[in-house]
This record gives structure tokens, C-alpha cells and sequence, in this order.
């Protein structure tokens, strides 16, 4: 009797065990199954590269590219202004920063972590989007910019805490070495230790950009949403993401723009799935 | 000039300095002011009223009471297979390219971005499962979402248990089934309970995969089963700052205060724990 019993529960063990390898199937099938009969309309390579997105005009134009360039542009932005500074505040909080004073960072790192996106988003439209706004002395304040700024600050928990992580798991003794043969602190960050946490330090970077890229709310509320190719980041942009949430509201299940916004799904999910298993590839090759 | 090493190196320091605080003080300032201005609207009426008038006054009890829900479905439904699948990485996997692959899935998993949960949950609970908009397809959505999370931290919490433990309840007789149920387990505890209460943050601060799964604009009534729509915290902070004209900004902030609290002091909760067990560990 117990035999059956143990012998139950470790094949519900397994089932559960294998579980995750069934969702990421399962929802690569339902994305699939909804988006592909978008296809039927819109040739891929029209819907990947068709210049306008006019989901409900008759008949509905859906090349989703200014939604491509929405999402890198605000997500080169936010990558330009996290990368350095996560990465300067991952050096700061490994090496340079006293024990306590560590501490104290390392929990404000995971506060910034915590905040919902939604929030994070509420907070740029009060403060931020009238700052540009007045600064740049521009028409309104939700631009691409706005969006890339705060986007940053969601990208860099992720940043700082691999990266820390990455620079922690340096083996000690190239430190020692280093410093033995007389470089400064600092030659032997820069020489030593950034050098051999880079595999980590990418899957850092890489790891922050996918969390920008698929960042739904905070885009929506703070990015202007218009659907055209930007020419300056001081424009409004419309992202995949935004464009998903915003409009799936309002369509009509089985329609030709419910299918889309479904196809928009798999371009995200296939983004995600590329930059998560090279990230991981890169921390694998760290150990 | 030559080069002086020592004032490079205070140059590097300083900016490294520089660079860490335009992380920390702002988040020192978007807590500062959620907390002033939102501080002013919270009371014991805006936190178990009806909103009223079009949600320009009233409470936001709805909203609080149907987050609620949705994180304890999210919970029912991630903790246990979470557990499970932790138990299997930790107890039962080989080093092999099926582990390897679960481990990826798992990484995958955490990074789809929550709008495609949304959409995922769309097409598969609402409409192929017919459950429609309700709390039920909303709470398997999100705990889909947090199952990664939950089985990163309870493989980490049972990976850390020795082994001497194992063996020992091993070579006393007992089954591996036993031995992981009466030794195990137990001491994991401390690190499950963490990574749940994280799992439990992040599904009550989600707003993008209740969208199209549960959530409700506007719908000053409690629900009265699974199957109902529900509004949720986070998406009402969003619909009340930027879809209806003319909402008084001191109930922005307070709604914004509010479910900023409630994920916070959930988030502080689990550090506690993790902090108190770490202390008292045995080995």
C-alpha cells in the first residue's frame, strides 16, 4: 500500500517536474493558433515591415514596423541610460561599498524591484512626462524619451543584481594577485574582475533589455501611444506591448485584429525566447 | 600631466558613487511622494467604500477585495505544482538534457513578457476553456506567471538543506518519499515560505495579464463567485489615471499608496522571514 502511494506521488513529482517545459509549449500553441490566421490577410513579411497600422480602418492595414521601432527605440534608451549606470552601481555595491552601506543598497535595489509597473508608470506621468515636457519645451511630455527613462530604472534591479552577482563570483585570488603586484583598486576592477565577470555582465545587460522590451504598463501610460515611425526620440511611440494591451480591449474575438495583436504576441514571445536562452548560455558559461 | 593611478582611481570612485545614487535617491523620492500625497486621501471610508460617481469619489474596496482573490487563486494554483516541480530539480533530476530543459522552460517562463501571459490566458481560460472574463481565468493567468518564481526560490531553499540530512534519514530505513517529506521539506520551509510571499508581490502588483483575463473598469459590487469579473488594484490605479477625465489627484495617489503598501509590506514580510531563519539555522 505505502509502495503505491510513494510510487503516485513521485510520478506526480515528474509531472510536475515537467509542467514547465508544458506551459512554454502550450502557450508558443495558443499564441500560434490565434496569431497565424492573421496570415491569411497580410503576407509575414507585409506585417513585419508594412509601414502603417490601421487596425480598424476598412480594409485594416497591419504592418506592425512602427510598433518594432516604438519598442527599440524607447528600449535603445532605456538601454543606453541603465547599462552604464547599473553596471557602475553593481561595481560600487561588490567592491566598493562598506559592508552596512551594502546592505542598505542592496535592499533599495530590491524596493525598485518591487514597485508595480503600474505605479512606476503612474509616478513618470505626474512627475517625469511634465518635466520633458517643459525642459524640451515640447507639444506633450509623452514621448519616447519619458518612456525610455523610466523603462531604465525597471531595467536596472535587473542589471545591478546579476551583475553583482557576476563580480561576486570572481575567484578571489585573481583580486589578491592583482593588488599584490601593485595595481590600485580600481586598475584591478577595471583590469581584473570586469574582464572576468563580462559573460555575466552580458547576460546582466541582456537579461535588463528583455525586461524592457516586454514591459507592458508603464509604456502605455507614459509613451503617447501613436502608432507612427518616429523620427526623434522626443516623439510619441506606440510599442508591441502597449499596443497589445490598449487594443485587445476592444476587438472583436476572431477578427482580423484580434489575430494580429495575437501574431504581435508571438513576434514578443520569440523575442524573449531568443534573449533568455542566449542570456543563459552566457551565465552557463560563467560556472 | 602624467597619469596619477591614486586620482584615477578617485575620478572612477566617484562617478561608480554618482552612478548608484541616481539609482537609490530616486526611488527614495517616488516613495517619498506616493506616500505625502497619497497619505492625505486614506481613510476608513476610501478603503471599504463603493467607488462612487463614476470612481471620482467613494473607496476603492472592489478593487483591494478583488486583488485579494486573485492572489490567493494565483497562490492555490502555482504553490503546490511550484513545490513539486521543485522537489523534482532538487531531488529527483539528473544531470541530463531533460533537466536541462525544464531549467530552460523555467528561464523562459520568467521572462515572457506579462502581456503575453495576458493574451495566453485570453485564448486558452476565457475563451477556449469558456471560463470568460472572471476571477478564475484571471488568478490561473497570474499564477502562471509566478510559478517561475516560486520554483527558483524552492529549489534554492531544498538544494540548501545538506546532504548529510538525506543520508542519515536514508540509512535509517526510511524511503526517499519519507525522507524528503519528514527532512526535507521542513527545513525548506523558511526559503518556500520567502519565495511564495515574493510570487505573492508580484501577482498582486500585475496588471497587464488581468487586462483580458478578469478585470473589471468600473463595477462597485464584490464578486460573488470564481466565475465573476472583479476589479484589481493595480488596473483600476490605471484606469483611474488615464481613462476617466477628472479624477480628483488625491485618490490617484491614494489608490496608487494603497496598492504600493500592499505589495511593499508583503515584499518586507519575506525579508523578515528569510532574515530570521537565516539567523537560526542549524547548520
Amino acid at each position: 500500500m505505502r509502495k503505491i502511494k510513494e510510487f503516485v506521488i513521485e510520478k506526480l513529482i515528474l509531472i510536475c517536474g515537467l509542467a514547465s517545459i508544458f506551459f512554454v509549449i502550450l502557450i508558443f500553441i495558443f499564441l500560434a493558433k490565434e496569431g497565424i490566421a492573421v496570415f491569411k490577410s497580410v503576407s509575414p513579411f507585409n506585417f513585419l515591415f508594412g509601414k502603417s497600422w490601421y487596425p480598424i480602418s476598412e480594409p485594416p492595414q497591419l504592418g506592425i514596423l512602427p510598433l518594432i521601432l516604438g519598442s527599440l527605440l524607447v528600449t535603445l534608451g532605456a538601454a543606453v541610460i541603465s547599462v552604464p549606470i547599473g553596471i557602475a552601481c553593481a561595481v560600487y555595491i561588490a567592491e566598493i561599498a562598506p559592508q552596512k552601506v551594502k546592505e542598505i543598497l542592496k535592499s533599495g535595489i530590491e524596493l525598485l524591484a518591487a514597485i508595480p509597473s503600474v505605479v512606476l508608470g503612474f509616478i513618470g506621468m505626474v512627475t517625469l512626462v511634465p518635466w520633458v515636457k517643459s525642459i524640451f519645451h515640447l507639444p506633450t511630455g509623452l514621448t519616447a524619451l519619458s518612456g525610455s527613462i523610466m523603462l531604465a530604472f525597471m531595467a536596472m534591479p535587473t542589471i545591478v543584481s546579476i551583475a553583482e552577482d557576476a563580480l561576486y563570483s570572481v575567484p578571489k585570488n585573481y583580486k589578491e594577485g592583482a593588488l599584490a603586484l601593485g595595481a590600485t583598486h580600481w586598475q584591478t576592477i577595471y583590469r581584473v574582475l570586469l574582464p572576468a565577470a563580462s559573460s555575466g555582465i552580458v547576460a546582466a545587460v541582456m537579461l535588463g533589455i528583455g525586461r524592457v522590451i516586454g514591459e507592458t504598463m508603464a509604456v502605455m501610460m507614459i509613451t503617447g501611444n501613436s502608432a507612427i515611425i518616429p523620427h526623434t526620440i522626443l516623439q510619441p511611440v506606440r510599442t508591441l506591448t502597449a499596443t497589445i494591451a490598449a487594443e485587445m480591449g476592444e476587438v472583436v474575438v476572431g477578427s482580423e485584429h484580434y489575430f494580429a495583436l495575437f501574431a504581435i504576441g508571438i513576434v514578443l514571445f520569440v523575442i524573449s525566447f531568443a534573449i533568455n536562452v542566449t542570456a543563459d548560455l552566457f551565465l552557463h558559461k560563467r560556472r | 600631466m602624467k597619469r596619477n593611478p591614486q586620482r584615477t582611481q578617485k575620478i572612477a570612485f566617484f562617478f561608480l558613487l554618482l552612478a548608484t545614487l541616481l539609482i537609490i535617491v530616486p526611488v527614495g523620492l517616488i516613495i517619498v511622494i506616493i506616500i505625502q500625497k497619497g497619505l492625505p486621501a486614506i481613510n476608513w471610508q476610501f478603503l471599504t467604500d463603493m467607488p462612487r460617481q463614476g470612481m471620482r469619489a467613494g473607496g476603492i474596496f472592489p478593487a483591494i477585495v478583488g486583488t485579494v482573490y486573485l492572489v490567493l487563486g494565483a497562490i492555490s494554483f502555482a504553490l503546490p505544482i511550484g513545490l513539486l516541480a521543485a522537489v523534482y530539480l532538487s531531488e529527483y533530476a539528473r544531470a541530463n538534457i531533460l533537466t536541462r530543459l525544464i531549467k530552460l522552460s523555467i528561464v523562459n517562463l520568467a521572462g515572457v513578457p506579462s502581456v503575453v501571459y495576458g493574451l495566453f490566458g485570453l485564448a486558452l481560460f476565457v475563451v477556449f476553456f469558456k471560463f470568460g472574463a472572471s476571477i478564475l481565468s484571471g488568478s490561473l493567468t497570474l499564477g502562471l506567471m509566478i510559478l517561475p518564481i516560486i520554483i527558483t526560490s524552492s529549489v534554492e531553499a531544498l538544494e540548501s538543506v545538506p546532504q548529510s540530512f538525506r543520508e542519515v534519514s536514508l540509512s535509517l530505513g526510511a524511503s526517499k518519499w519519507q525522507t524528503i517529506r519528514n527532512i526535507v521539506l521542513p527545513n525548506a520551509v523558511p526559503g518556500i515560505i520567502t519565495g511564495t510571499i515574493l510570487g505573492v508581490g508580484r501577482a498582486a502588483g500585475e496588471t497587464a495579464p488581468i487586462l483580458f483575463t478578469v478585470a473589471a473598469f468600473y463595477l462597485p459590487q464584490l464578486p460573488s463567485s470564481i466565475f465573476d469579473q472583479a476589479m484589481a488594484l493595480p488596473y483600476h490605479l490605471y484606469v483611474i489615471s488615464t481613462q476617466v477625465p477628472n479624477v480628483d489627484e488625491k485618490i490617484r495617489y491614494g489608490t496608487a499608496l494603497v496598492l504600493l503598501f500592499m505589495v511593499l509590506s508583503v515584499n518586507l514580510v519575506a525579508v523578515i522571514i528569510r532574515y530570521k531563519f537565516r539567523k537560526l539555522k542549524k547548520w
